[in-house]
């Protein structure tokens, strides 16, 4: 494996962009070739799934149907992970351009940002942006974006939950197939999009393919935004190339005592200070939406797995049985052995359990359960004991 | 309750009759009255020409849209794992001691409602509150109780 040396990225934030000039530019080209330098550049979704875009907005460009949506997932809610937030607030017209980019591939009329409710105080702001990008578009292309709010549920992030949610309904995730390029917001077809995927893409169309590509290993090319946060001297947003291996990460913003990194949120991964070195910070070691979270040896890894295990337990959707069952088990089961009241061993089924969550369960939320279980209590079995 | 009745028609007739504008109705009652109480949900009800279940069903789903009483200030405090470390428990210990309610409850004057939430996107300045839309962050005890005694003053 090819590991890469941390190093600052400055793009996504970066002040020199003149939306209208890049968007005239971009809408020059054919489709086609906007797609294809999307493809090029190697550009994967950034909201921790890792879709390459460009194939997301070909597949939805080629669906046949009178009208197409592009949306702008903006339910940031991953414990962790703050930086769609920030992006929105210093650069919002890079996200809207981006929308914009992808509504000419698409040929999508309207557009809408699904702003998770915690951010409303964004929204004035947000509103006025929207209004001046508006009017400097009118002359390019006829497309228009609404804002529509969360309510405080974390499963809206969920592609086909937020689908449902725009259309009135409770955000229960939907079966996939068919998936939201054939059948998404009222069943048609719909490009959806992390913020940071969408200001990236812009980013692509405005440096072109290659400068993106440069950066990160073949399987995570270019940079990303980490939201970093915990026991950390300097927490905050940072924008790092792709590729680097864990510990280079600590180095820079561990506080000299860091025991433990959890990669990718309540979701995603607990990597122990023995197996930095040989983690990779990328779709082909952990992959991460970008959250961050440092802990040091005064942490209890039992605490923070009981806190992750009543977020899920309560953000659970309750639609199948393994997720809405299963988180309810999980915590029990801690808490169980943890007072003696089991034993020790009882830890393998429970790590059986989320096993089987992982295979059962309808979405993302209850299959991802099963990665901070199995890496907090695979590391810190005796935590969870004692 | 008239004025529920004035309101929930003047948000359908904004945002529109269909099921597909029910979550933005919902949100503008809470934002008027902080929560939906049963008049508000059978009046959304009867405008959509939906039934009342599917409205309720639909209302509870969502943590922000609350169907139990409110106080006119809701004040949330995020409990994930970021802001825990960084000591959510004391300041939700000098809130309830400073509004004299606990977690949950809603003062007597219906000013404030003190309540958890989970993950609100600012685990590197925590531990972080909401107060309505507000963001309060990197709270102290102290910070904490100034900014909900200015509330309690001034507000």
């Amino acid at each position: 494996m090819t590991y890469k040396k941390l190093k600052r990225i400055d793009l996504i934030f970066h002040e020199d962009c003149e939306c209208h000039k890049v968007l005239e530019k971009t809408f020059s080209k054919s489709n086609d070739e906007i797609i294809n330098d999307l493809l090029e550049s190697g550009l994967k979704g950034r909201g921790g799934a890792g879709f390459p875009t460009g194939l997301k907005w070909k597949f939805t460009a080629e669906q046949p149907s009178d009208e197409r949506f592009v949306i702008c997932n903006a339910d940031e809610g991953e414990p962790g992970t703050f930086k769609d937030r920030e992006i929105l607030f210093k650069v919002p017209d890079k996200v809207f351009s981006g929308m914009a980019v992808c509504a000419k591939v698409i040929g999508a009329k309207k557009g809408y940002i699904y702003l998770r409710g915690e951010y409303r105080f964004l929204l004035p702001e947000l509103r006025k942006a929207l209004d001046k990008f508006h009017n400097d578009i009118k002359d390019l292309i006829d497309f228009e974006i609404l804002i529509q709010m969360g309510s405080g549920a974390y499963i809206c992030g969920e592609e086909s939950a937020l689908f449902e949610s725009m259309e009135g309904k409770r955000g229960e995730p939907r079966n996939k197939p068919p998936y939201p390029t054939v059948a998404g917001f009222r069943n048609k077809p719909t490009v959806i999009n992390n913020v940071e995927t969408l200001v990236y893409a812009f980013m692509i169309c405005m440096h072109g393919p290659m400068k993106f590509k440069e950066l990160g290993t073949s399987d995570s090319r270019g940079s990303k935004v980490f939201s970093v946060s915990g026991d950390t001297p300097i927490p905050g947003i940072y924008e790092l190339e792709l590729g680097m291996a864990l510990d280079q990460f600590v180095e820079e913003f561990g506080d000299g005592d860091t025991k433990a990194v959890q990669v990718g949120g309540a979701a995603g991964f607990c990597v122990p200070r023995k197996k930095l070195k040989e983690t990779i910070i990328g779709f082909e070691g952990v992959p991460t939406g970008g959250s961050m979270k440092v802990f040091n040896s005064s942490r209890s890894m039992y605490n923070v797995l009981h806190n992750y295990l009543e977020f899920f337990e309560e953000e659970s959707c309750g639609q199948c049985t393994p997720c809405r069952v299963g988180c309810q088990q999980l915590i029990k089961g801690i808490e169980a052995v943890k007072k003696g009241e089991k034993k020790a061993v009882y830890l393998e089924q429970l790590l059986k359990l989320s096993e089987t969550m992982k295979l059962a369960s309808k979405c993302g939320l209850g299959q991802s359960v099963a990665n901070s279980f199995s890496s907090i209590v695979g590391n810190f079995r005796e935590e969870m004991i004692y | 309750m008239p004025e529920v009745q004035e309101l929930v028609k003047s948000l359908a007739d904004k945002y529109g009759r269909k099921r597909e504008n029910l979550l933005h109705i919902l949100q503008g009652v809470v934002e008027q009255e902080r929560y939906l109480s049963d008049v508000a949900l059978t009046e959304v009800a009867r405008e959509l020409d939906m039934s009342a279940a599917q409205v309720y069903g639909t209302a509870t789903f969502y943590t922000f849209l609350d169907t139990e009483p409110r106080g006119k200030y809701v004040v949330r405090i995020c409990r994930t794992i970021t802001c825990d470390m960084k000591g959510k428990n004391q300041i939700i210990q000098a809130l309830e001691d400073s509004l004299k309610i606990k977690l949950g409850e809603t003062t007597q004057n219906k000013k404030f409602t003190l309540l958890e939430t989970n993950c609100m996107g600012w685990c590197h300045q925590g531990p972080a509150m909401l107060i309505n839309d507000q963001a309060y962050t990197n709270l102290t005890v102290d910070k904490a109780i100034e900014i909900i005694t200015d509330y309690v003053k001034n507000k």
